[in-house]
């Protein structure tokens, strides 16, 4: 793995709170990197490390080879920061010229996200989920190598969230890398490469999503749905062979699936803790 | 030089379409042309009103607009927008600043006109005490707006702070120990100075530049401690 974003050792404080600890990971060129914990586990403190907007009490961050580089950086934080009087295009208008991008890109934007009618219309005016697609098209109006989006979906309708995830996976495809901060795990399942989880400061698991959950498959079963509404979980081992080839035999299954835990009981197993909380 | 044109056309359009902003820069000279053109006393100076509402002017109109448009920016956000896409707070404050001054220094081109001053000189010697006026409400704004951390708390702030500054030169016509307190601020020299071109001069020149140099003190203290996004 060549890594974009490599991080070793970062800590940060808050007066006495330890709110980052001896944080170390890489992230790779062109994929999709997910911070998940939950509520004030630390993830706006990393990215805003990351970003450069705080200065770490210890460790060091590279990114693309040098440090403390943004240059070339895409940001979008939880908050919209947006001009409310001010038209969505007067609002992407003001950040095309400070980023000398131009006035055909905002077009190209926001006929992406959908929203190439409300062009005209003040932020004020828009709904949270309209809001969130103008801060989206915001931080992609940079041309930018590495994209740090802050919980981008939270508190989003699904038709907002899916044309997000679109977008992304677009911005991704283009090969551009992006650190993914979310407390969904059905998010982090469906659009990262790798995830980092993030508890009181610390990581306390790495890895490639599906690894991670087989990694934590104790449990060791499957999971088999029948034609007739049941659904049983039994042990992935010979003493199960029997009870299968019956319902085989009697073409009874409709799926049949290995239950290793999804990244939300794997949070819990290792912390005790939700990643919604 | 880019960013600060792009912060300053922002905040005309924005000011534009806001209201409680807009009728600062509008209400005095606009008070001032009704009470100039509609009451007529014998014996009151032609440029009464215009004096009187040019230094009120000067001390609320630049002092509320840098506050507040600061504050608002703190409050929703968008001024940590700003810094993170590269834009100093140099130049954040240079375009505010440019806009408020801009915006300012028509208002206070209006007093000229209105006060039936004649001649380069005397018209310019105004333009030029307005302008140091103005440039010390903004300062002092910038500190309020800089040191609060939302639009509440600097409007509490601002609300007193203008009404000492606009309001004293006119009380101190009626009380001594009023008058001996106005003397050191700069709203009150400034008043001295329209009501009698040359008298005094360095003297209030002095104040004025004291006056600034404390705000600007106060600024730089405020800005130090927590930057331009904290408050």
């Amino acid at each position: 793995m060549k890594a974009f974003i490599e991080v070793s050792g970062l800590s940060h404080s808050f007066g006495e709170k330890r709110v980052l600890d001896d944080i170390s990971f890489q992230a790779a060129k062109g994929e999709i990197t997910g911070l998940l914990g939950p509520s004030g586990a630390g993830k706006t403190t990393l990215v805003n490390l990351l970003t450069g907007q705080l200065k770490p009490d210890a460790g060091k961050i590279t990114i693309d080879g040098s440090t403390g580089n943004r240059s070339r950086a895409g940001i979008m934080m939880d908050s919209f920061g947006l001009y409310e009087r001010l038209s969505v295009y007067e609002n992407l208008k003001i950040f095309a010229g400070i980023y000398r991008a131009s006035g055909e890109r905002i077009d190209v934007l926001l006929k992406k996200a959908e929203m190439i009618k409300e062009k005209k219309t003040a932020v004020g005016k828009l709904s949270k989920g309209m809001r969130s697609r103008v801060n989206f098209c915001r931080a992609l109006l940079k041309e930018c190598d590495v994209l740090y989006l802050d919980e981008p979906t939270s508190g989003l309708d699904p038709a907002t969230t899916e044309k997000i995830h679109e977008m992304m996976l677009e911005e991704k495809s283009a090969g551009t890398t992006i650190f993914l901060t979310t407390h969904n795990m059905h998010e982090a399942e469906k659009l990262c490469d790798r995830v980092l989880l993030l508890n009181e400061g610390r990581l306390v698991e790495n890895g490639v999503p599906k690894e991670i959950c087989r990694k934590y498959n104790s449990e060791n079963k499957i999971e088999v749905v029948l034609k007739n509404g049941e659904v049983h979980t039994i042990k992935n081992a010979g003493e199960s062979a029997g009870i299968l080839g019956r319902w085989l035999g009697e073409e009874a299954i409709v799926s049949l699936h290995s239950s290793e835990p999804d990244l939300e009981k794997v949070f819990l197993g290792i912390t005790g803790r939700r990643l919604g909380e | 030089m880019n960013n600060i044109f792009i912060i300053l056309k922002k905040q005309i359009k924005d000011t534009l379409k806001n209201k409680a902003v807009l009728i600062q820069f509008v209400m005095f000279p606009a008070m001032a042309f009704i009470m100039t053109k509609s009451v007529k006393i014998e014996g009151m100076p032609s440029d009464f009103f215009v004096n009187m509402f040019s230094v009120m002017y000067v001390g609320m109109a630049p002092l509320v607009a840098v506050s507040a448009i600061i504050s608002e920016e703190k409050e929703k956000n968008t001024l940590r927008v700003l810094m993170m896409a590269d834009v100093t707070p140099g130049q954040y404050l240079a375009g505010i600043g440019g806009y408020v001054f801009l915006a300012c220094m028509a208002g206070a081109a209006f007093f000229c006109a209105l006060s039936g001053r004649e001649g380069f000189r005397e018209k310019g010697l105004f333009l030029l005490i307005m302008a140091v006026g103005i440039l010390a409400s903004m300062v002092l704004g910038a500190a309020i707006g800089v040191g609060t951390a939302n639009q509440m708390a600097a409007t509490s702030v601002t609300v007193p702070v203008m009404m000492i500054f606009s309001f004293l030169p006119m009380l101190s016509m009626f009380n001594e120990t009023i008058k001996k307190i106005a003397e050191i601020t700069y709203s009150q020299q400034i008043s001295l100075l329209f009501n009698g071109l040359g008298e005094n001069y360095v003297r209030s020149v002095m104040i004025v530049a004291a006056n600034m140099i404390v705000f600007g003190g106060l600024f730089m203290l405020l800005y130090k401690k927590g930057g331009l996004c904290r408050g």
